[in-house]
């Protein structure tokens, strides 16, 4: 894994068009990301050419999981294979617009996979706009190991996505949660991690004590939980990469929970319990030393650090149930910002620093909703008999919370939905999952 | 069930107030030397299963609250007089809550209750050091229906008897 993020920082971006097309940028072939609906934009992928002999299942794979990402987003629609006229053969020739046109294919994406003599794999990619006949932006090319090929596939897929909408993607990315399993009073918890879509899952911890809300720092190497493993709640800081830990709050007699890293991945904002009073401290990860932010006899958690790491959001009974409060990441002062029916909890600061999202609770729902920052345009996503726990994607564009069912035999999973409200769906994994937390864009 | 280890709590509860209080009513005083008959079904008095199935080891709370009710002092009550008696005991309450509720919320409000119980306890005159709390917020159900019947038996603090101050 190493070796294979070494080489990908070695990435090259390769012009391998003649001269780079300056229209292209405005031209037709441009998904505009906003709250109207949208008509899915058709799409072809070919499966790439294996340049190499042995590449083909593999050239294969990775032009699938390109078009899975691109599908998944709701914004595209791909064309099935079985609808071509042509197919492309070589990286290299012309393309055929007509033949993708009468297919009504406004993006065509080619690729190519080969391995060279020193076990590297190069990806090369090209986008078309179909109707204007031409390239869309240049080609590039990735490089890894045989091994990382969906991270190399979800590269291909964010940069496709990227030039068509004009932002970041989402698809080279993970999420860490808890995996669950069991019946409702026996559950087993313990902390996973996997590739935003599910694949490459792995368990960080195992199943002896309850695990709970994991959350990455802003680079994706370490991740803050809650855990029982000394028989009380207490924040722990877990390693990614060789899985070690310590606890992070250990001061007898107190619970620690709800953490979160600030912007910086210096420091963490969490909460103490201490004499049945919940409040908010932030903590030096490095020095341990700890500032009191909130003082009063109320619940104040679940805080989360605006993108500029100047202020945080939280939540608050102190005016009798749980609303949402904006604070200066000093502590001091707080702005109450939801003012609708209900409750709202578990506030989570958008990557753009526009939105808030939270959970809501009003008349036995839950719902899944984001407002802005002043706390207007409240808007709810979601509606169920338990949805909860928000989390961004790194483009700030999609949603992922926990969705509980009722009754005996409920369980949890994971689910996303657009920002937009659109395209809700279930995400992969393996058995149950809670409190999920999605990385930033790897690098 | 719950009347039952009501009554059998309140019974205690008294029982152990007639002890303390001996003189009042003499030798052979209302419960001075014939203990209720069905005591010896719950086993030794000074064992954590006794307590907690004879003076009853938990009090529930109303949606939302960490506030005692007339029932759950009754409970308290006797759960002190078997602390003041069993003194070579600790005890770790766990405060718990329904799934209705946002899960760092609701490990807070676990929080909430299990400290209103010790706070109870320590006006009774159990010792802190004896008391120790935790939250389990939602994640330890023991009813799983999703239905008032069993939320209101999770909504719950429950006073964990463990080894000695000594052992």
């Amino acid at each position: 894994m190493k070796t294979f993020l070494k080489s990908l920082l070695c990435a090259l971006a390769l012009f391998l068009g003649v001269a780079p097309l300056a229209q292209a940028q405005n031209g037709p072939l441009r998904i505009e990301i906003t709250d109207g609906v949208i008509e899915p934009l058709p799409f072809a992928v070919p499966n790439f050419v294996a340049e190499t002999i042995g590449m083909e299942e593999l050239a294969t794979n990775i032009a699938r999981v390109v078009a899975a990402d691109l599908n998944g987003t709701g914004l595209f629609r791909e064309i099935p294979e079985n609808a071509f006229i042509s197919t492309i053969t070589n990286f290299s020739s012309p393309v055929q617009y007509s033949d993708w046109k009468a297919i009504n294919a406004q993006a065509l994406i080619s690729g190519a996979v080969s391995m060279n003599n020193t076990g590297e794999m190069s990806v090369k990619f090209r986008v078309y706009d179909v109707f204007s006949g031409q390239e869309l932006g240049n080609g590039l090319r990735f490089r890894g190991t045989r091994e990382g090929w969906r991270r190399i596939a979800h590269k291909v897929a964010d940069a496709v996505y990227s030039r068509i909408t004009g932002e970041s993607g989402y698809f080279d990315s993970r999420v860490v949660y808890v995996s669950e399993t069991g019946p409702k009073n026996e559950r087993l918890k313990r902390l996973a991690i996997m590739d935003y879509d599910g694949a490459n899952l792995q368990f960080l911890t195992d199943s002896s004590s309850i695990v709970l809300a994991p959350r990455f720092s802003p680079s994706g190497d370490r991740v803050l939980y809650t855990s029982y493993e000394t028989g009380f709640p207490r924040v722990f800081v877990l390693d990614v990469g060789s899985a070690t830990r310590r606890v992070l709050e250990d001061q007898p007699g107190t619970m620690s929970f709800a953490p979160r890293f600030s912007p910086d991945g210096n420091s963490v904002v969490f909460s103490i319990t201490e004499g049945g009073n919940t409040d908010i401290y932030l903590m030096d990860i490095n020095s341990g030393s700890r500032k009191r932010l909130t003082n009063a006899p109320s619940i104040e958690t679940a805080p989360s650090f605006s993108p500029d790491g100047k202020r945080i959001v939280f939540e608050s009974d102190r005016s009798g149930s749980q609303q949402l409060y904006i604070m200066s990441a000093n502590g001091g002062q707080a702005q109450r910002i939801s003012f609708g029916q209900g409750r709202y909890g578990t506030p989570v600061w958008s990557p753009r620093g526009d939105l808030v999202a939270f959970t809501k609770q009003n008349k036995g729902r839950f719902h899944i909703g984001v407002m802005r920052v002043d706390g207007s345009e409240e808007r709810l996503l979601t509606a169920s008999f338990l949805d909860e726990g928000p989390t961004w994607s790194p483009n700030g564009r999609v949603i992922m919370f926990t969705r509980e069912t009722q009754g005996a035999n409920g369980s949890a999973s994971l689910y996303s939905v657009d920002v937009s409200g659109r395209n809700l769906k279930p995400v992969r994994t393996q058995g149950g999952g809670s409190d999920p937390s999605w990385s930033p864009l790897q690098q | 069930m719950s009347s039952m280890k009501l009554t059998a709590a309140l019974a205690a509860s008294l029982a152990l107030s007639a002890c303390t209080d001996a003189g009042q009513f003499g030798g052979g005083g209302l419960f001075g030397g014939n203990r209720p008959a069905d005591d010896t079904q719950f086993g030794d008095p000074t064992s954590p299963s006794y307590f907690q199935q004879a003076i009853g080891d938990r009090v529930l709370f109303p949606v939302d609250q960490a506030v005692l009710t007339d029932e759950g002092r009754a409970i308290l009550d006797a759960q002190a007089g078997w602390l003041a008696v069993n003194s070579d005991y600790v005890a770790i309450i766990e405060g718990h809550a329904d799934e209705q509720g946002t899960r760092e919320y609701n490990l807070a409000l676990g929080a909430r209750r299990a400290n209103a119980v010790r706070e109870y306890l320590l006006s009774k005159g159990v010792a802190g050091v004896r008391l120790r709390t935790v939250s389990y917020g939602k994640e330890r159900p023991i009813e799983i229906c999703s239905a008032e019947a069993c939320y209101e038996q999770n909504r719950r603090a429950v006073t964990v008897i463990s080894g000695g101050l000594s052992s």
